[in-house]
């Protein structure tokens, strides 16, 4: 430390500083020349020693392009073409690639969203921890594992003086996050760069991996930028946030004034907590699905995913599924469209008890049970036209061709707040959001009375997912249709469901309405459920963790 | 979309010389100079204004042979290709969507068929059955198809566990439209640049089992068959073996370079329009 400290003279205090940045692309769109699109505009950030940036912004504001640029990198033929980036008192972008080079995993390092596809899975762990420092020099081999073994205790990790040997698949998730999070503190940089670190995981994962990264930051005083979608999240580490939008900043300040008093139009929208009117229904109509006694295995019955789980979904309700994952909700989910046919038990949906095998079931059964899945980019073909692919259950259930089909397509676009233009667009030209809403009209084609929504605002932004969800409720009401609802996420079952199952391990720990469920006293794991919902409010994560009465499964 | 500017300079020089020789072979009786089989001169005459490229062993104009043996050539070679097209994507799509015991089966019934040295299975077969071009043409395509449906039924696995095919079965869609319109579509691209290659060998089979007598038989012409005709004449210095052989090579040349380009084109892993 002292090295570098020296190197930066006293002139500026700043660790970081980023100045008038520009990132540039190609694009190569069909039928057009190729064209220059600017990616990042003009923005200006600067980081002190020791201190926490965030920067947030939906998908496709430039949060991880600038978070890469103090690397000095741009990933995917993304390039810096403008403005400064000063590190330790010196511009890294005028350094040549032998500065980058002695630049990274050294004085800055990099944490990525899905540690599992950053490790190699060829090599153990703690080869992967130590390489940096050796490569750069730092220590010797001994000196470097004796540090990572110190850091896996502090991240508190189990049993820190082997879990080094392990390879990457013998980890969990949120364990193999923190063990990158150690790689990248045991070169002892000035700075890291956490690039959505915990977006991938469970809430109740996402409070362990959030408080053992902001112990490592506080005990090692290395500086960070923070970088992710979730306002709460960024709230519970960061000294302050940059708020971005479509590659330009919109508002930058302390973290408390970013939450309370928000200056900007933009960041008040993400702050503002976004209520979805939705009045729970009064169970006791007319069941659309019962599920009795489902136990479901995989492997040839030897392993367990469902425990005599059995729920009901009135006629045009809604019933939220939760769970960490691995608790066995995508199961039910599976069990009941047919992929998973069940050990016991039986499905009952409109009347009639439903075989247990997919090719066993009528085209009306079929048709009357829907699905919409968590990625819309691989649920939809994507060598098919928006056209084709709502069309096709049209023509398949309803046996409707030519006009008469298109008409109806463009009364589904039309539903789902999406013009008529879509109609020849590839699913590649779409948003994510549109995405979805293509799915939606999809499983709407078929006039189904149950749709099964496998966490299907998960992988989208927070505003966007917001959209989504209000136009599921209308639709509820239009077309009386029910839903099922598969999630870990509680603030979305807050706002739409009329029941809650909470699920464990492949039982149902907890079912009723929503009101009842949702009401003290809880028992255990429902309480770790709720108090693990990040709040936007500066120290509710040290509350949360002290308050807990059990630990997560650590999925 | 698909402007003329777009396409590189490797891929012109393909197309043309691909095109020269189709153009040769379809319209071959318009295009040659003499006729196939007649005598139009002497033995292993040199180039000359009246035989562009001399003539063979038994005094035919080379020109027009090679024109012909285009003819023959390419065409047992495409429709064999197309064979091994048609079968081996079809059910190594089957088998990748059916899986289980068909899976099984046919997996290891081609890994027997391939444990066989591809040549020597041929020259058993061809020598057994009667030599026509039917059977040169079937020998070729099953035995080539092993290849293509190890491919297909990889490539189709992979899509097989998508989402967008699991919704089409939650649908209820029967097997044919999940083989063709789901899977097929995407699956399109390595069979595309594979089929330019597959094409290739089997020119190059074609000619081996000509060359060894078992191919197309005289006096039918082929570039095998040609350059066994004339094989002795190369101790004399005389060209006439080469001039098939190079032919062939130069095929194998332009239709891997238009392979390459539509590879280039396809592989666009996002779907929908291709880049440029």
């Amino acid at each position: 430390m002292d090295r570098l400290a020296s190197q930066s003279t006293g002139a500026s205090e700043k660790l970081l500083d980023i100045r008038n940045l520009k990132i540039e692309a190609t694009v190569y769109p069909p039928g057009e020349a190729p064209r220059n699109i600017v990616i990042v505009d003009g923005v200006s950030v600067s980081l002190e020693r020791g201190k926490v940036l965030g920067l947030i912004g939906e998908s496709g504001a430039g949060k991880s392009t600038i978070g890469l640029s103090s690397m000095g990198y741009g990933r995917g033929g993304v390039r810096i073409t403008g403005g400064e980036v000063i590190l330790n008192g010196r511009d890294i972008l005028k350094g040549g690639k032998g500065g980058l080079r002695a630049l990274r995993g050294r004085e800055v390092c990099y944490v990525a969203q899905s540690a599992a596809a950053a490790f190699n899975p060829a090599h153990r762990l703690m080869k992967q921890v130590v390489e940096a420092s050796l490569k750069h020099g730092v220590s010797s081999r001994a000196e470097a594992e004796k540090r990572a073994v110190n850091l896996f205790r502090k991240l508190s990790l189990p049993d820190p003086e082997n879990i080094g040997k392990r390879f990457p698949h013998q980890v969990s998730g949120g364990q193999l996050q923190r063990v990158m999070t150690a790689m990248a503190l045991c070169s002892e940089p000035d700075l890291i760069v956490f690039d959505e670190p915990t977006t991938a995981l469970d809430v109740t994962t996402q409070i362990d991996v959030l408080a053992a990264i902001k112990e490592a930051i506080r005990d090692t005083g290395v500086a960070a930028l923070y970088i992710t979608h979730d306002l709460a999240v960024v709230a519970q580490v960061a000294d302050e946030i940059a708020v971005l939008r479509h590659g330009k900043l919109v508002e930058w300040g302390d973290t408390r004034q970013i939450i309370t008093q928000p200056t900007q139009e933009y960041t008040s929208q993400l702050v503002s907590v976004h209520e979805i009117a939705h009045e729970e229904h009064a169970p006791g109509k007319a069941a659309a699905l019962s599920v009795k006694n489902v136990t479901a295995a995989y492997g040839g019955g030897t392993i367990k995913v469902l425990k005599n789980v059995s729920v009901e979904i009135p006629a045009g309700q809604t019933l939220a599924v939760v769970g960490e994952s691995g608790s066995g909700k995508s199961t039910l989910g599976r069990a009941i469209t047919g992929l998973l046919p069940p050990l016991e038990g039986s499905i009952t949906f409109g009347g009639r008890t439903l075989p247990g095998r997919l090719a066993d079931r009528s085209k009306e059964d079929l048709r009357q049970l829907q699905m919409i899945y968590q990625m819309a980019d691989v649920a939809m073909n994507p060598r098919q036209t928006v056209g084709t692919i709502i069309g096709r259950p049209l023509e398949f259930y309803f046996g409707l061709r030519g006009r008469e089909r298109d008409k109806r397509v463009a009364e589904l676009l039309d539903k789902i707040e999406m013009g008529k233009g879509f109609v020849d667009r590839y699913p590649a030209e779409l948003s994510g959001g549109q995405k979805q809403r293509v799915c939606i009209a999809r499983a709407l084609a078929a006039k189904p009375s149950l749709i099964i929504c496998d966490e299907v605002t998960s992988a989208l932004d927070p505003l966007v997912a917001h959209g989504i969800l209000q136009l599921l409720l209308e639709l509820q009401k239009e077309e009386q249709v029910a839903y099922l609802f598969i999630t870990h996420d509680l603030a979305t079952v807050k706002a739409i469901a009329d029941s809650i199952a909470v699920m464990y391990r492949g039982e149902i720990v907890r079912y009723g309405p929503k009101s009842k469920v949702l009401t003290p006293p809880f028992d255990a794991y429902t309480d770790l459920l709720l108090s693990s919902v990040p709040e936007m409010e500066v120290g509710w994560l040290e509350k949360a963790i002290a308050g807990r009465r059990m630990e997560s499964a650590g999925n | 979309m698909l402007t003329l500017k777009n396409i590189p300079l490797s891929a012109w020089l393909g197309l043309i010389v691909t095109g020269l020789f189709v153009f040769a072979a379809v319209f071959a009786p318009l295009v040659a100079p003499f006729p196939n089989a007649e005598i139009v001169g002497d033995v292993w005459e040199p180039m000359s204004a009246a035989h562009w490229l001399g003539t063979d062993n038994l005094g035919r104009d080379l020109l027009s042979r090679m024109i012909f043996g285009a003819r023959t050539t390419i065409l047992i070679a495409a429709l064999a290709t197309a064979l091994s097209f048609t079968l081996g994507s079809i059910l190594g799509f089957t088998a990748a969507v059916i899986g289980g015991w068909f899976d099984q089966t046919m997996s290891r019934g081609v890994d027997l068929l391939m444990a066989i040295p591809t040549l020597i299975f041929a020259l058993v077969v061809l020598s057994v059955l009667p030599g026509n071009i039917v059977t040169l043409i079937l020998v070729m395509g099953i035995l080539d198809s092993t290849r293509v449906y190890r491919l297909a039924r990889a490539v189709a696995v992979d899509i097989n566990v998508m989402d967008y095919v699991e919704a089409a079965k939650l649908r209820g869609e029967g097997r044919g439209w999940i083989i063709f319109r789901e899977i097929l579509p995407n699956a399109l691209s390595p069979l595309v640049a594979e089929l330019g290659l597959r094409f290739i060998f089997a020119v190059l089979f074609l000619s081996a089992l000509s060359f060894l007598g078992l191919g197309v038989q005289p006096p039918e012409a082929d570039w095998g068959g040609m350059v066994k005709e004339n094989k002795e004449g190369i101790v004399f210095g005389i060209p006439a073996a080469l001039i098939p052989a190079a032919a062939i090579a130069v095929l194998a040349i332009s239709v891997n370079l238009v392979a390459d380009w539509i590879l280039n084109r396809t592989t666009d892993l996002k779907g929908g329009r291709g880049n440029g």
